[in-house]
Parts: structure tokens; sequence; C-alpha cells
């Protein structure tokens, strides 16, 4: 199967002074795949997304984002990724219509497609009677939902979540997940943090980072055979039990 | 182009949605000039004094009456002994005693010495000072007219002008202070707040990720502040003009030109805190201690510099309000021109200059 890679990194190493958040990652993405990144808090999972979204600059190594350089194309890179961070990514005191406006506006949207794609995005969250009013007053999980939304309204490469589903219900989860595959299926590859062991059953592949550096990468069913254990969590335990760095 | 556009509708959605901020940014800078324009004043206006008059004749008489009839003075109460004096201060009702020696008149025409004491309520030193010149003024008045009839070899007549404020008006001093003081609060404290914000609720990660360049948010971020000042701006001026009857005796245009490169001034400074803190709570606190402090203390608008310590002198010269105070005072009241105050504004073109590249250089090194 010849898939088209749409992350490559090549020994990509963040330091801190002495501290190496991010030891020599080597790992490469396929378009439409979803790529779960795994890794205990501390593990060095948001210091190497931030590598990859072009807002920390590597130490040393090299990474490609949908074929640019994290070094020198960071602007194409920019506008080829969408990124949802676990913090809020919208802002609170606009309604949902102007926040899809504004973002819409940054990624260089028309406003014709603006148009159609903010009411075809209502229509699909249900939010008809919600539109105007302000974000900060909707619950948790649409707040979630809107967010994923609205970083692949302009139709990205990839899409990076850093623990997306953070402080959300079972169903609502299940419901954001839906979402993801909707994504990928449409060609969007979803690259996604997480510390939920069930959430990484849903992933096509995953990679799960100890104390700086990947320690497994393979689909999930593979890493259970390889590690002969009966779920992720339980793989994950087994990798993380020599976990020097913790909370 | 049109990412700007959009970045700036939201900025003013923050700012119309917060109303209570909206007040503040609107709403302040009338209430502070009307205040320090009308309430707080150096001015002197019927003030309450006290007369002991020992001798009761003919030229204490005469004197009673001319300070009576000054507007200056209102008499509160006559009093009979020395010991009524302190008592009367106490109650807190007069400001001045004036005690008259016994066989004033008497002791004028024949040995021509007279004496007459003025008691002042120094609690407040100033205005203690400013009653007893305007006292002695009339006292001198009497004086000199008598002086008249009986012709003196030697008389040295002084005549005051007072110029540029006859009328000696506190809103002249308070309107450019005001100015200095608002116009540096909202554009570096309401900045350094707004860009902040994004920082604390994560907002600027996701802008930062975004195709938009990290100066346009910032240039985004400030123009709706820039037009929030140049509203006040106007506010102020027209205030001060119609309701105060402060003139501007130089050049409009040169007045909003330093006012717009004050402003510039200010929003590098909001930039630069920006830069340095984290948390709205903490750009708050630096901006008030680090800016408003100074501003009053040391911009020369609440207390003269030349009376300051060496130390606290050469400090206010890098307080950016001592300097545009100095012009706003120029170009308003005395109505000079830029050949007198280019210096001034040379040195608001290098602060903003210097606090422009410091925040530039850090807001990359956060990246």
């Amino acid at each position: 199967m010849n898939r088209e890679v749409v992350i490559k990194t090549d020994k990509l190493t963040k330091k801190f002074g002495d501290f190496i958040a991010a030891s020599e990652i080597t790992f490469e993405v396929f378009k439409g795949e979803i790529f779960g990144f795994l890794g205990a808090n501390g593990a060095g999972k948001t210091t190497a997304m931030k590598m990859l979204i072009g807002i920390s600059k590597p130490s040393y190594g090299k990474a490609q984002i949908a074929g640019f350089d994290v070094y020198k194309q960071t602007e194409q890179i920019k506008k080829n990724i969408g990124y949802m961070s676990q913090k809020f990514s919208l802002y609170e005191d606009l309604t949902i219509k102007e926040n899809i406006n504004l973002f819409g506006g940054i990624y260089g949207l028309s406003g014709k497609q603006i148009e159609t794609k903010s009411n075809e995005l209502i229509i699909k969250l249900n939010l008809y009677k919600e539109a105007d009013k302000l974000v900060g007053s909707l619950p948790l999980g649409w707040k979630q939902k809107l967010a994923f939304s609205i970083a692949i309204l302009h139709e990205p490469k990839i899409v990076f979540l850093d623990e997306p589903t953070g402080g959300v219900d079972p169903i609502t989860r299940r419901q954001f997940w839906d979402m993801i595959y909707e994504a990928a299926h449409n060609g969007i590859t979803v690259f996604v943090t997480t510390h939920y062991m069930d959430e990484a059953e849903y992933c096509d592949r995953v990679s799960i980072m100890v104390d700086g550096v990947i320690k497994a990468l393979d689909s999930p069913a593979e890493l259970k055979k390889q590690f002969n254990a009966i779920s992720m969590d339980d793989v994950f335990l087994r990798l993380a039990r020599g976990a020097q760095r913790g909370d | 182009m049109k990412q700007l556009i959009t970045f700036i509708k939201k900025e003013f959605h923050h700012i119309l949605r917060d109303k209570r901020s909206m007040l503040v940014l609107i709403g302040l800078p009338v209430i502070q000039l009307l205040i320090f324009g009308f309430a707080i004043t150096n001015e002197v206006r019927n003030t309450n004094i006290a007369i002991l008059d020992n001798a009761k004749d003919e030229a204490t008489q005469n004197i009673i009456t001319r300070i009576e009839s000054s507007q200056y003075f209102d008499i509160d109460r006559t009093l009979k002994t020395n010991q009524q004096i302190e008592k009367a201060f106490k109650t807190g009702r007069i400001k001045v005693a004036i005690v008259f020696q016994q066989n004033f008149q008497n002791e004028l025409v024949h040995t021509n010495k007279a004496q007459l004491q003025i008691i002042a309520d120094a609690t407040d030193p100033n205005q203690a000072t400013t009653l007893t010149n305007y006292i002695s003024t009339i006292v001198m008045d009497y004086q000199s007219e008598l002086n008249q009839q009986n012709n003196l070899p030697y008389t040295i007549k002084t005549e005051m002008r007072m110029l540029y404020n006859p009328q000696l008006k506190g809103a002249y001093t308070s309107v450019p202070g005001v100015m200095g003081m608002i116009l540096l609060l909202i554009s570096a404290m309401m900045t350094s707040i707004a860009i902040v914000k994004e920082k604390e609720l994560g907002t600027m990660e996701i802008l930062l990720v975004s195709p938009m360049k990290p100066w346009l948010v910032i240039i985004s971020k400030v123009i709706p502040y820039f037009i929030i000042s140049l509203i006040n701006v106007a506010t102020i001026l027209i205030l001060s003009v119609f309701v105060l009857g402060l003139p501007i005796q130089g050049s409009l245009l040169l007045l909003i030109g330093s006012t717009i490169l004050y402003i510039f001034c200010a929003l590098s400074l909001g930039l630069l805190i920006s830069t340095v803190t984290d948390t709205q709570q903490a750009a708050m606190l630096i901006s008030l201690l680090g800016l408003m402090f100074p501003v009053v203390m040391l911009s020369g608008y609440a207390f003269p510099i030349a009376n300051m310590p060496l130390v606290l002198q050469v400090l206010s010269n890098f307080v950016p309000a001592k300097w545009y105070i100095i012009i706003v005072k120029g170009v308003m009241i005395k109505g000079i021109d830029i050949t007198q105050i280019w210096k001034e504004l040379l040195i608001l073109l290098m602060m903003t200059a210097i606090f422009l590249t410091i925040s530039v250089k850090r807001f990359k090194i956060r990246l």
C-alpha cells in the first residue's frame, strides 16, 4: 500500500537547557489517518506537537508537515493545518456566528464561503436557536464540538487536537469521535493527543511517549498483541511503569 | 487586510460587550475632568475667618470692611478674647483669624506703626500661604491709600499680572494632567490587559497557529484602543473649551498631532507590559503601580518637579506623561508653536521607539 505521507519527522528534538523535552522523535503519519499521540502528563506530547504546528522551534532534527519544512515554511504549514487546544479555542464573549466569521476570516475564507460554511455547520450541529448566543453560555460538550468544527472550517490537510475531550462526559466524547471519523473519512488527517486510553482504541495507529521518547508505535491491535495485553490501558501501564518524569 | 478588519471587528465586540469596561473607558475621562476641573481647586473663595478687634476704631473698621467685601473672605465670627481664637480654630469652621492690637489707629497715626496679626490654619500649608497673602494684599492696599494723602519720599508699588491664566483657574493645570493620565491609562492598561487576556485564555495559541501574522494580531488589538483614545481626546477638549472655559491658544493640529504621538507611546508601553506578564491581574497591577503612580507623582501634574529631591527629578525624566503635559500646557495654554516643543516631541518619539523595539524583541522570544 503506497499511501501519501503528510507528517514526517526525523530525530526531531527539543531541549530546554539540559532538559530534553522531546528526544529524537521519528515517525510518519499518512493521509486520512487518525493518529493517536499518547503519553502521561509531562511525557513531552505537547512539546512535540508545538514543534509540528510551528509555534516552537526544534533544537535539531527534521520534520515536514503537509510537505512543508518546520524550520523554513511555517507560514505554509499554518495555512494547511487546523488546531484545537485543550484550553478553549473559542471566544466565549462572542456568539457562535461571530466565532465562525472570525476564524473563517483569519484563515482567509471569502465572505460567501464563510456564509455557506456557517449555515452548514449550524445545521449539522443543530444550533439554529443558539447561533446568536454567546459561546460562553453553551454546555462544555457543545463548545468542544463547535471548536472542532471551526478548527476544520478551512478544510485543512491535517488537524491537530490537543486533548480535545478533557472534562467531557462519555456520550459527548463518543459523539466527538464520530465527528473525528467523519473528518478523517473526508481526507483530513487527524493528529490527536489524549490520555484517555479508551480513545486510543479508536485511533488507526498510536504512538506512546514516555519521558520524551516514543516507546511504541503501531495499531492498537498490534500493540496489544505485542505487549500481550488485553487493552490499550494495559499496554500503556506496562510502558509507563518505568517512567522517571511524573505529574 | 480582510483578516485585519475581521479581527478588529472582534476586538470591538469584546469591548462593546463588556459594558462595565465600556463605561470606564468613555465615562472615566469625563468624570475625572469635571471633578478636577470644578471640585478640586486651589482657588480661594468665601473662606470663613474670625476677627478679634481689640481697637474698634476707624482704621480697623476700614480694614475689616475691605476684607469682608472681598469675594475671598466671609467673617464667620467676631471674637472677644485671645482664648477664643484657638477654640474657634478647633471648631474647624474658620481658616484664618485676624487680631488687631489695642489703639490701632492711635499707634498708626502717632508712632507710624500698628500691629495686626494674621493667624492661619496651616494643616493645609499651601492654602494657609495663599490666604495670608490675600489678607496682606488687602492691608497693603489700605496702607498705600493712606500714604497717598501724605507724600512719602519713597514708594514702590508692585503690580502683578498673571499671564496665560489671569483668573488663576484650576482647570488650566487639571486639563493637561487629566489628559496625560487618562490617555496613558486607557492606551497602556487596556491594551496590555486585552493582549494578556488572550494569553490567559489560551486563544493566543490558536492565533499563533493560524496564518494570521503575530504583528497583525497586535495591530488589531491596538487599533480599537487607539480609536477610543481619540474619542476621549475629543471629549476632553470639547468639555474643557465649552464647559470649563479653557481656550486652546495654540494650533489645534499641533495639539492633536502630539497627542497622537503620546497615544502611540502609551500603546507601545502597554505592549511592553503585555510581553512581561501572563495574567490579567499582573498586567493591571503593573499598569496601575508602574504607570498611574509615577504619572500622578512625577509628571509635574500634582507636585512641581523643581521642588523634588534630585533623585526624583532625574526619575521624572523617564515618565512620558511629564513631557506630554509640558507640550499640552505649552500649546493649549501658552499658544507656543512646534519650535519650542520639538525637544519634548523628540523625547516622546524616542521613548515610543524604545518601548516598541523591546516589545517586538520580547514577543519574538516568546514564540
